[in-house]
């Protein structure tokens, strides 16, 4: 039994998850009341070099061919063997495709209790978590003996999880990785787009609230007048109104633009988790309740089908004089 | 193939949602419940599946206001059986005692797939899918958007950030996490709903005792405090565009 | 004496070859009848009795006086002068056989003698003259005028028939007339000045030589009668069959208000798959239709370049029934985007001079999509909702009276008081931001007008009129059971609807038991009638210049054309009317829910294409509206065709709340 925080790594093809640094900054957070230590979790094959920039006291490395890419069933077996272990405090997640997959798996499998979709961890030992679709907050006591939790982006600046000083890194053990049920047998890229949205400085998103594929018109009447480019929310895309490439959020891209306009979206954590490290975010929603004004900077209520033609005439004269 | 399908019920979150005065849950005297929209495909991709390869599909929903009905729609739309699970559940339901009543009805009807929602926007405890997964020993995969099977294994489609798909093979049985049905769900009238609950049947399972191990419990509730949230630019339309304006030319955007 | 020479210059065997003729003719007739009436009759069965004089004074004004084929003067007239003709012609002949093969043979006499004979005649000799101006203005019209609507074809075969027809009738006519001439020329009887028309061409026979051809006239004779007997045998083959089907079809017609959609039938599932679930009614609709295309020139899908031309669809479902390759009636022969196109307008039935009833038909055929969950996604999320909700916009019912919170005073809770009037206030007026606005205003006119009103607040479901036309019948009959029963609960005497699609399913469909139906209004003949009374008066003068649309549902589903004009002109507005109006008015395209489904684009909406028609008018500067539909519809119109500036869309109720 220790006082350690873990921090189960994410990364994909090579490249370390945001999410990653957010649960070191979470963790951190979490270790300054335990006195534990913030461990870094990375499994993987010749991925050490991943762990260069961790703010972790170290890196815990288990290198496996099986564990190139993530599946599963592999990482859940590691894992298992290795808090099973070590006994930490706590282990973090991502609450994202990784980490949602073998959070739950762990907590039957050591009989260790789990927190799902967390947003701040506290010296106290209380964590927040996003429910309702970001519309309630719950706040308990982290249970004991090991509490899995899965965490959520928003609560902390990806800096905070950095550091300029490598940490030490360990080799761990590897349990027997055969016979393995979940294979991954390839990628498949998605299809180009146009643009790619996650490198532009100026997003008109739009989501439920724009009603038809027709009306998606205004908000790139708007998106030209500005000189920016339209993305989307999951709904927009699962009609096929826009193609994936446009997808902002969890399954979509992860974007940070200058400015971020949401027309119509309600801003569930799925979508946030893809915007909310955006500049400047505006959002246009006729529910005030709506969770995208926890977000936003800016907000406003009225409708769009009458404010966006106005902004986009007014955008145009402004242009038109400067 | 047989294919269960554990669905849930979740807030509405078109209504506005209250905490009760103890501070620790939802209130609700004003809750509506509503299909969790990932179970919903979860569903949908089971009648395709049947559609496509043959097969058997079971829903199973634990009792709440609103599951009957959507149990006959599932029926409607091709499910064979159909299972509520009844009980008292006063002392409030969480994702692992979930998991382990659709376990104990689960481990005696065998079945070769089990789709569940990726997620519900109220698992304080984490997904279903998972726990249920470890406590029948099968392998999960979540995210889901598109599966296909044979007789022993399934490709499933997993979605990553970024539009990255990777096609994963596991073998079956297994719990898959259903992020997207291969098509939006489709629409049942109203009289099929009718005519089904004339002819099906809604088997119903008594759970004797809940567990809760394995989850948490919140000592507070709350919803985000307002000053967290945006400056609400007010007036009509042209008012607001005007403001925006303003805001955009701040920003350096005009 | 004069007397008719029946058979003059006819051998003995001409006239046998003409009865066998004849015999022939009969048979392939009757055959031909007998196999549209098996045909319609496979159809479900559907009550259209009940009504006798009612249906025969229809057969009377539509069918002998013409009324709704009148309605266009040019193919009016047209077919006024065939029709008569050919009528008068027929009656002609039938007594001249009569004369000739009943009383002469059995009883010995004639009757088509002296005075009789010569009135016989003249009359037939002047009808003939109207027949031939007749074709002569059809083949003018068809050939040279081409107008539009005549000139697609969903069928190859279908200009063969008209040609066919036209030339077979013109035939006929003009053979008559030559029989007649050299008769005329050869027998110069005393008489032969009451045949003018004969007399001339007589005339014009002698003029050319020998006055006793009596060889060509047997010929001409022997063409003549060939072309009579086989015009009236293949009659029930040709588009000529509308001569008995159209008349049938007028008497059965519907005598339900307009407003009231014939439930849906679901034997062999909901709504229409296959052409046997149509009922016999709608199976003779499709045998009536001559396809003269006037349901073309009104619609609203058609002229906005959608799928949908209700000829069309006539003409194809027609065929469909005698189709032996087994083609799907959904699909093969109608495309669902045709089907979802309609707007349900109704100025296709209001023009058909056949009275088809194309609607019914239409719905029947959505009710099986929908009941197959074939529908757009943005339609399907709209029925989820009102499934659920209760309305189409995904809202809590909760919120649907929040546009009156800020009100003062605060707007009844008709359940839980007494009231006069019950505002059934509708989905759009209760949910959508941009109306909610009018909404207020109208609360504020009733308070000012002293009524004592309330309104359901969240017990309010959608009314269910687009509900049921989009052909989900089992949402329609939830929503209607709902309002039903809240509305059970209050003590009121009078609805008032601010929406015509609710005032219309309320006052025509729903089955009020009990008390029976209370008194409905729309709000517009609400404020007339209190205008009238001097319970409501005006302070100020409006002086803008304005035109009213008239709403589909208001005006040709409920007649309801006077009381908004009258309320426009108490405002002071003066008044200047579309080209459409009345009866003729132009849908604006939302209506039959198509307000809950995508647009294709690209294409002028309804909506624009009314919004022009009003923008061509001299000065006027607001389009005067009465339902909230419209306002979002036209709102948006004026926006897209560049009059924003040159029109205002108003509801008449802001026109009231100014002049208040």
């Amino acid at each position: 039994m220790s006082q350690d925080i873990f921090v189960v790594i994410e990364h994909l093809r090579g490249q370390v998850a945001d999410i990653s640094y957010v649960m070191l900054a979470a963790a951190r957070a979490l270790a300054q009341g335990t006195g534990g230590k913030v461990v870094a979790i990375l499994l993987g094959h010749n991925a050490q070099e991943l762990a260069g920039n961790f703010s972790a006291n170290r890196v815990l490395y288990a290198d496996h061919p099986a564990l190139a890419e993530f599946t599963s069933e592999a990482y859940q077996v590691t894992l298992a063997s290795l808090i099973r272990e070590q006994s930490p405090r706590a282990v973090l997640f991502g609450h994202t495709t990784i980490g949602a997959d073998i959070a739950g798996g762990l907590s039957v499998k050591l009989s260790l209790p789990l927190v799902s979709s967390c947003r701040t961890l506290n010296s106290n030992g209380k964590f927040v978590c996003q429910i309702c679709g970001g519309k309630i907050m719950a706040e308990g006591d982290l249970p004991s003996p090991t509490a899995l939790v899965t965490m959520a982006p928003g609560g902390y600046k990806l800096e905070e999880g950095q550091s300029d000083q490598a940490p030490a890194i360990e080799t761990t053990a590897i349990p027997s990785l055969d016979d393995l049920r979940v294979t991954l047998k390839h990628y498949i890229e998605p299809e180009a787009g146009d643009v790619d949205i996650a490198k532009e400085p100026l997003l008109i998103s739009v989501g439920r609230g724009i009603q038809t594929k027709d009306n998606i018109e205004i908000a790139r009447e708007l998106a030209t007048a500005l000189g920016g480019q339209v993305s989307a929310s999951r709904p927009i895309v699962d009609q096929g109104w826009l193609p994936a490439s446009c997808l902002v959020g969890k399954s979509g891209k992860h974007v940070r633009p200058k400015v971020y306009l949401a027309l119509g979206i309600s801003g569930a954590p799925e979508h946030v988790e893809g915007m909310n490290e955006s500049d400047t975010i505006i959002a246009i929603n006729t529910d005030p309740n709506a969770p995208i004004f926890n977000v936003a900077k800016y907000g406003t209520t009225a409708d769009i089908f009458d404010l966006v033609p106005a902004l986009t005439e007014k955008v145009k004269q402004a242009a038109g004089v400067s | 193939m047989k294919i269960a399908v554990p669905i849930k019920f979740v807030p509405d979150l078109v209504e506005e949602l209250t905490i009760d005065p103890n501070g620790t849950a939802l209130d609700t005297s004003w809750l509506r419940l509503i299909i969790n929209e990932f179970d919903d495909h979860a569903v949908e991709q089971a009648i395709l599946l049947k559609e496509r390869g043959g097969g058997e599909v079971t829903v199973v929903a634990a009792e709440a206001e609103g599951v009957d009905d959507f149990l006959y729609t599932a029926a409607a739309k091709g499910a064979d059986h159909l299972i509520k699970l009844t009980g008292d559940f006063g002392s409030g339901m969480n994702s692992h005692a979930a998991a382990r009543a659709l376990a104990d009805l689960l481990k005696d009807s065998k079945p070769d797939l089990i789709l569940t929602g990726v997620q519900a926007h109220n698992d304080l405890d984490g997904a279903v899918g998972p726990l249920l997964a470890e406590l029948l020993d099968m392998p999960y995969v979540g995210y889901v958007a598109g599966v296909s099977s044979t007789n022993d294994k399934a490709i499933a489609r997993k979605e990553y950030p970024g539009g990255i798909i990777a096609e994963m093979e596991i073998k079956l049985p297994a719990v898959l996490g259903i992020q997207a049905a291969e098509q939006p769900p489709r629409y049942v009238a109203y009289n099929r709903i009718r005519q089904v609950m004339g002819t099906s049947k809604i088997e119903e399972r008594t759970i004797t005792a809940l567990d809760l191990s394995g989850g948490v419990t919140a000592s507070r509730m709350f919803q985000p405090e307002s000053s967290q949230r945006a400056t609400i630019l007010e007036g009509s339309p042209e008012e607001v565009a005007d403001q925006m304006v303003g805001i955009l030319k701040e920003l350096g955007m005009l | 004496m004069p007397v008719r020479e029946t058979f003059w210059n006819i051998p003995h065997w001409a006239e046998i070859a003409q009865y066998i003729l004849a015999l022939l003719t009969a048979v392939v007739f009757v055959y031909g009848v007998t196999r549209r009436i098996l045909r319609v009759r496979q159809g479900q069965s559907e009550k259209r009795t009940g009504h006798f004089w009612a249906r025969i004074w229809s057969l009377v004004v539509q069918v002998l006086g013409q009324k709704r084929t009148l309605g266009e003067l040019y193919p009016g007239l047209m077919h006024f002068t065939i029709f008569w003709g050919m009528l008068v012609l027929a009656i002609g002949t039938a007594l001249a056989t009569v004369d000739w093969d009943i009383t002469l043979l059995f009883f010995g006499f004639q009757f088509l003698t002296g005075w009789v004979y010569i009135i016989f005649e003249l009359t037939l000799d002047i009808l003939g003259l109207l027949v031939i101006t007749g074709l002569g203005m059809a083949i003018y019209r068809r050939y040279v005028i081409r107008p539009a609507r005549l000139q697609n074809f969903p069928l190859k075969t279908l200009p063969r028939d008209d040609v066919y027809v036209l030339a077979m009738l013109a035939f006929i006519a003009i053979s008559g007339y030559l029989t007649e001439g050299l008769r005329l020329a050869v027998t110069q009887p005393d008489w032969g000045v009451w045949s003018p028309i004969g007399g001339v061409i007589a005339a014009a026979f002698l003029a050319l030589g020998d006055p006793n051809n009596q060889t060509l006239h047997l010929i001409v004779w022997g063409l003549h009668i060939a072309s009579a007997f086989i015009i009236l045998g293949s009659l029930p083959f040709t588009k000529l069959f509308h001569i008995f089907s159209v008349p049938l079809n007028i008497y059965f017609r519907s005598l339900q208000p307009a407003g009231a959609l014939p439930a849906a039938r679901t034997e062999g599932g909901m709504g229409v798959k296959e052409w046997k679930q149509f009922t016999w009614k709608q199976l003779l609709d499709f045998e009536s239709c001559t396809r003269c295309g006037r349901c073309q020139d009104v619609c609203p899908a058609y002229l906005s370049s959608q799928l949908l031309s209700p000829r069309n669809m006539m003409i194809k479902l027609d065929a469909h029934l005698w189709e032996k390759d087994g083609r799907a009636l959904h699909g093969d022969i109608i495309a669902p985007e045709e089907i979802w196109a309609c707007t349900t307008c109704r100025a296709c039935a209001q023009v058909c001079p056949a009275f088809i009833e194309h609607l019914a038909s239409i719905v029947d055929m959505r009710r099986h999509l929908v009941d197959q969950g074939q529908m757009d996604a943005t339609l399907q999320t709209a029925l989820m909702n009102l499934g659920r909700y209760g309305n189409s916009f995904g809202q809590s019912e909760r919120m649907r009276a929040k546009w009156t919170a800020s009100l003062q005073p605060a707007v009844k809770d008709a359940r839980h008081e007494p009231v006069e009037y019950l505002w059934f206030v509708g989905d759009y007026a209760s949910y959508s931001p941009t109306l909610t606005e009018v909404t207020r205003k109208a609360a504020d006119v009733f308070h000012k007008a002293g009524l004592n009103f309330g309104i359901l607040f969240d017990a309010e479901r959608n009314a269910g009129n687009d509900v049921r036309r989009v052909g989900e019948e089992g949402i329609f009959e939830m929503l209607a059971g709902k309002n039903m029963q809240a509305l059970g609960k209050c003590k009121f005497e009078t609805i008032v609807t601010t929406d015509p699609h609710t005032y219309n399913t309320l006052k025509n469909e729903y089955s009020w038991n009990g008390n029976g139906r209370p008194r409905i209004l729309h709000y517009t003949e609400l404020l007339d009638k209190l205008i009238v009374s001097g319970q409501l008066k005006f302070s100020k003068k409006l002086d803008y210049k304005v035109t009213y649309h008239d709403p589909c549902y208001l005006g040709r589903y409920n007649g309801v054309y006077d009381a908004p004009r009258r309320l426009i002109r108490a405002t002071g507005c003066e008044l200047a009317e579309m080209p459409r109006h009345g009866e003729r008015a132009f849908c604006c395209g939302a209506g039959g829910g198509r307000i809950w489904m995508e647009e294709k684009p690209g294409r002028e909406r309804p909506s624009e294409i009314r919004v022009r028609e009003a923008a061509a008018l001299e000065g006027v500067q607001a389009f005067v509206v009465a339902c909230p539909k419209d306002v979002t519809m036209f709102r948006d119109a004026v926006k897209t065709t560049g009059n924003e500036s040159r029109l205002q869309v108003k509801d008449l109720i802001e026109l009231v709340h100014e002049a208040l």
